[in-house]
């Protein structure tokens, strides 16, 4: 395989860090499993929405009486048709959100606030008959003026998206209103002391832009509003438990009205936390004469109207001492939040410096609403545009004293004890492994790797470099219920309700098998509907493997206990006198497999069921190191990545081979927002690339294979060490580029995405 | 619209299907023929997710209108596997992890079979280059890589019937 473990203690397991195929494999191979789009209900309908071709416009008035007399239309609906609620925040993944924006996000009242917000919807018997209907809509509109630009709508002249949206500066709310609606500060020591006691001082501007998560399989939603009033959802989300709440507040129904069967998913990476279509499909389905609906975006859509991550401009500086003592650091953060408050911004001020041990801070955190898109949460949420910040300013720093940029990094490096910028102390953590393995990795003493634009390496104009930068993810615990129930033959019936979205089945399943003491095969797990299992939060936030693996823990050593009991019973001794080792019990020489015992479980006191749910604030946070090799063509702007390694503090890899998978998946989505992702909109704030042709992610033609080192620092708050490990990788990437770029080139990019057109434009070429 | 009938060979068998002219491939597989293995991710040919073979040729079924299939032979995702299980290409897919949500998977699984029975003995690079029409978003493709290599050695050693 392409990675290598290191790891601090190697206690024997059987089952933890194996890698078995996953449960779900054959079906996910051979094109039975069923996403969200896949599910066929009979008498269905089709839903399409009609959205704003305005960024910013009041809404006069729509005429739906066209659409409503063509044959085969069933159902048309329009803000008016829903309830509107109060403002009233809830939990979404690993943040919150106000319900009323979210309302007014599925579908406009009043204003429209970017272009694709939806206006209307129509269910009809085929797909291309509700599309035909969407034409017959009359929708009259007033456009508004349009603020795109963070910096341009954080100004008190710029044209306000609500006109009731106060700052909250602090926790004081201003008297006028404006487009930013929070200012948080952290702060410690004295930073303009520090600057000015400082031997070197780098102070820089980033740029970066809104960017989707990218996930291939669009938003979709079926629901059936039956004439008993129960409401059946069928969608691909990672909070099932979280939906199932906004959609019943987004109704005005209670949520035990409202069952929620979570499909396989393709792909979310944040982006499906929260609700878009559902509500539509939920409305269509009623007034259509409770027919099931179905809704599903086509690419536009998910790239125009739904959640990708804020676009941001960010200041840094950053003194060091002689010694190479990082001293002071600042940051100035400003992110777009889009067309309602609840950037990421607070979660990028707690990453940006994180890695380090530094004395005097001061960050500062804008969220400003723009006429974009409501910003989601896409992978470590704001890290990646705050990393990129603050590591291009920390290898600058390392050139200027003339360290070594992982050597100033190690130097710095956080350790257990040391406080967190914005407040907590760390645990145990493992960023200085991680970076001592990256530095020990041979890529970091191999020559540069050969170049690909330019194999005989003879043109001038090919300049190859290395660059390295740090990451971090505060990761997350979460709530997870889960049952087990023992089977005649042994196995067990493992049923969960956090969506399995890179191979979580094999790794909830896997901590099972090593707690009880059965095979991985013995394990069957299920992902189940919300009211088939107990409340799990979102599967994000790096939490599944950790929150519902502790459960699955938990659960084998309930089952376990069952067993001592029955075997106790059947051999006339007390339980605690009984062994137990590798599922095999044994007492006084009597000696039975959990097999047996299972096959006798009538016979001593009927089935054998554990249930449970479990909650931890014992995360531990997550860290990784970069190196990238990669080389520019300074004639056309085109950047190849040549060589890249990846070292993370991954806790304990359950089953490596999807652990590497997520250090290599948030690399090739890192390298996609350093070097080509970006959402491009016209002055009025059309969107101009809302396709996978003009909103390029990476190939596999883009990318070298991609190595990972997994260090494994166990996490002391998890029975085997368990660390999130998804999120993280996202973290370094753009950093790395850009002062991979540097060191080849000489021109430091401050601007994200580093295009072509923009690496000529800082060689002086255009 | 008036409709019209079409008749092809889909995963080797005889299918008749009714559509309107204006209807995609993708379309007839996933709503009249209830093939929904073959997936949709961007409508507009750019993501590969709804890959099929039409005739030996690897094509986006959602840029083949579905009366343009009649009298060819039409491979799907769940035509890949044969009579006695997994094809190599879907058990080294298992073995090299080489999924992480799954919803590329179909694409990537007859966009290998196409490239490997078109070059069975691909270098990297080639495989790199004829997969760069199939997006994913999950693995970085490494361990996709990976996973076709695997399969071409063997299918060198024992070639799939």
């Amino acid at each position: 395989m392409s990675g290598e473990n290191q790891s601090v203690e190697q206690p024997t397991y059987r089952v933890v860090g194996t890698r078995p195929i996953r449960p779900d494999g054959v079906d996910k191979v051979t094109g039975r499993a069923i996403f969200g789009a896949d599910v066929r209900l009979s008498g269905m309908l089709y839903g399409r929405v009609l959205r704003s071709p305005h960024a910013h416009a009041r809404i006069k008035s729509i005429d739906t009486s066209a659409a409503e007399a063509l044959p085969g239309v069933k159902a048309v609906i329009t803000g008016r048709d829903f309830p509107d609620p109060q403002n009233k925040v809830a939990a979404s993944g690993e943040g919150t959100v106000n319900l009323r924006s979210l309302a007014h996000n599925c579908i406009a009242r009043d204003k429209v606030l970017y272009f694709g917000h939806a206006v209307a919807a129509v269910a009809a018997t085929t797909p291309n008959l509700a599309e035909e209907a969407l034409k017959l809509i009359r929708v009259e509109y007033e456009p508004l003026p349009v603020v795109l630009d963070v910096l341009e709508a954080m100004r008190p002249d710029a044209p306000l998206l609500h006109e009731d949206l106060r700052t909250n500066e602090m926790g004081q709310r201003s008297e006028r209103p404006s487009n930013v609606a929070n200012h948080t500060r952290h702060e410690r020591g004295d930073v303009e002391k520090a600057f000015a006691e400082a031997a070197v001082v780098v102070e820089r501007e980033f740029r970066t832009s809104m960017v989707h998560q990218g996930y291939i399989e669009p938003q979709n939603g079926t629901v059936l509003w039956n004439a008993d009033g129960q409401i059946s959802v069928w969608c691909s989300t990672q909070a099932p438990f979280d939906e199932r709440s906004q959609i019943a507040e987004i109704l005005d129904v209670p949520v035990s009205k409202i069952k929620l069967t979570p499909a396989e998913i393709g792909g979310g990476f944040g982006g499906k936390l929260s609700v878009y279509l559902e509500p539509l499909a939920a409305m269509l389905s009623k007034k259509a004469g409770h027919k099931p609906v179905q809704m599903v975006m086509n690419r536009a859509e998910v790239l125009a109207a739904t959640g990708p991550t804020s676009g941001s401009c960010i200041r840094v500086k950053m003194g060091a001492d002689r010694n190479g003592c990082i001293v002071a650091a600042q940051a100035w953060m400003a992110y777009e939040a889009g067309a309602f408050p609840g950037s990421p911004v607070d979660a990028g001020a707690g990453v940006i410096f994180a890695p380090y041990r530094i004395p005097n801070v001061r960050i500062d955190a804008y969220d400003v609403v723009v006429n974009k898109p409501r910003a989601g949460a896409y992978r470590a949420p704001g890290g990646t545009n705050a990393a990129f910040a603050s590591e291009s300013v920390i290898d600058e720093l390392a050139e200027q004293l003339g360290i070594d940029p992982l050597e100033f990094r190690i130097l710095n490096g956080a350790k257990e004890g040391d406080r967190r910028a914005d407040g907590p102390v760390y645990r145990r953590i493992g960023f200085i492994e991680a970076a001592q393995a990256a530095q020990a990795h041979p890529h970091y003493s191999a020559p540069l790797a050969p170049s690909r634009l330019d194999p005989t390496g003879k043109n001038p104009a090919i300049k190859r470099g290395r660059g390295v930068a740090a990451g971090f993810w505060f990761n997350w615990g979460g709530k997870s219920s889960a049952w087990a129930s023992l089977n005649p033959d042994g196995t067990v019936s493992l049923i969960e309700g956090s969506p399995d979205i890179g191979g979580s089945r094999a790794s909830i399943a896997m901590q099972l098998a090593e707690s009880l003491g059965v095979r991985f095969e013995d394990v069957k797990p299920a992902v189940v509907d919300t009211d088939s299992v107990g409340y799990n939060d979102a599967t994000g936030g790096s939490r599944v493997t950790f929150g519902t693996g502790w459960v699955a823990y938990r659960l084998g050593q309930k089952l376990k206990q069952q067993l001592k009991e029955r075997a106790a019973l059947l051999w006339d001794v007390s339980p605690e006198q009984v062994q137990v080792e590798a599922g095999m019990f044994s007492c006084n020489g009597h000696r039975i497999t959990i097999q047996e015992l299972a096959a006798k479980m009538h016979e001593t006191g009927g089935p054998i069921v554990a249930g449970d749910t479990f909650e931890s604030e014992e995360y531990g946070p997550g860290f990784g190191v970069h190196i990238v090799d990669l080389e520019v063509d300074t004639e056309t702007g085109k950047v190849q990545i040549l060589r890249y390694t990846a070292a993370q503090d991954v806790g304990r890899a359950i089953h490596p081979s999807y652990v590497e998978g997520q250090l290599q998946g948030g690399v090739a989505q890192g390298i996609g927002w350093a070097l080509n992702e970006e959402y491009v909109y016209d002055a009025d704030g059309h969107l101009l690339n809302a396709s996978f042709l003009d909103y390029r992610i990476p190939t596999a033609l883009d990318l070298p294979m991609i190595d990972t080192v997994l260090v494994e620092v166990p996490n002391p708050g998890h029975p085997y060490g368990v660390r999130g490990v998804g999120e993280t990788p996202i973290v370094p990437p753009a950093g790395a580029v850009a002062n991979a770029i540097y060191h080849a080139t000489g021109v430091r990019m401050t601007t994200l995405p580093m295009s072509p057109a923009r690496i000529l434009e800082a060689l002086g070429k255009v | 619209m008036s409709k019209t009938l079409v008749q092809a060979r889909i995963n080797g068998e005889e299918v008749a299907f009714v559509c309107e002219p204006n209807q995609t491939l993708l379309e007839v597989l996933r709503n009249t023929l209830g093939l929904t293995g073959t997936k949709e991710g961007c409508s507009n040919g750019n993501c590969g997710a709804c890959n099929v073979i039409l005739d030996g040729v690897l094509v986006n079924s959602c840029l083949v209108l579905a009366v343009e299939v009649a009298g060819k032979s039409v491979t799907t995702v769940e035509g890949i596997a044969g009579p006695n299980g997994l094809h190599p290409i879907q058990q080294k897919f298992l073995e090299h992890a080489a999924l992480q949500c799954g919803i590329c998977t179909p694409g990537f699984i007859v966009a290998a079979k196409a490239l490997l029975d078109h070059n069975p003995h691909p270098t990297e690079e080639e495989a790199r280059r004829w997969l760069a029409g199939n997006l994913c978003r999950c693995t970085g493709y490494d361990k996709i890589v990976r996973a076709v290599l695997a399969a071409a050695e063997v299918l060198q050693a024992a070639p799939a019937t």
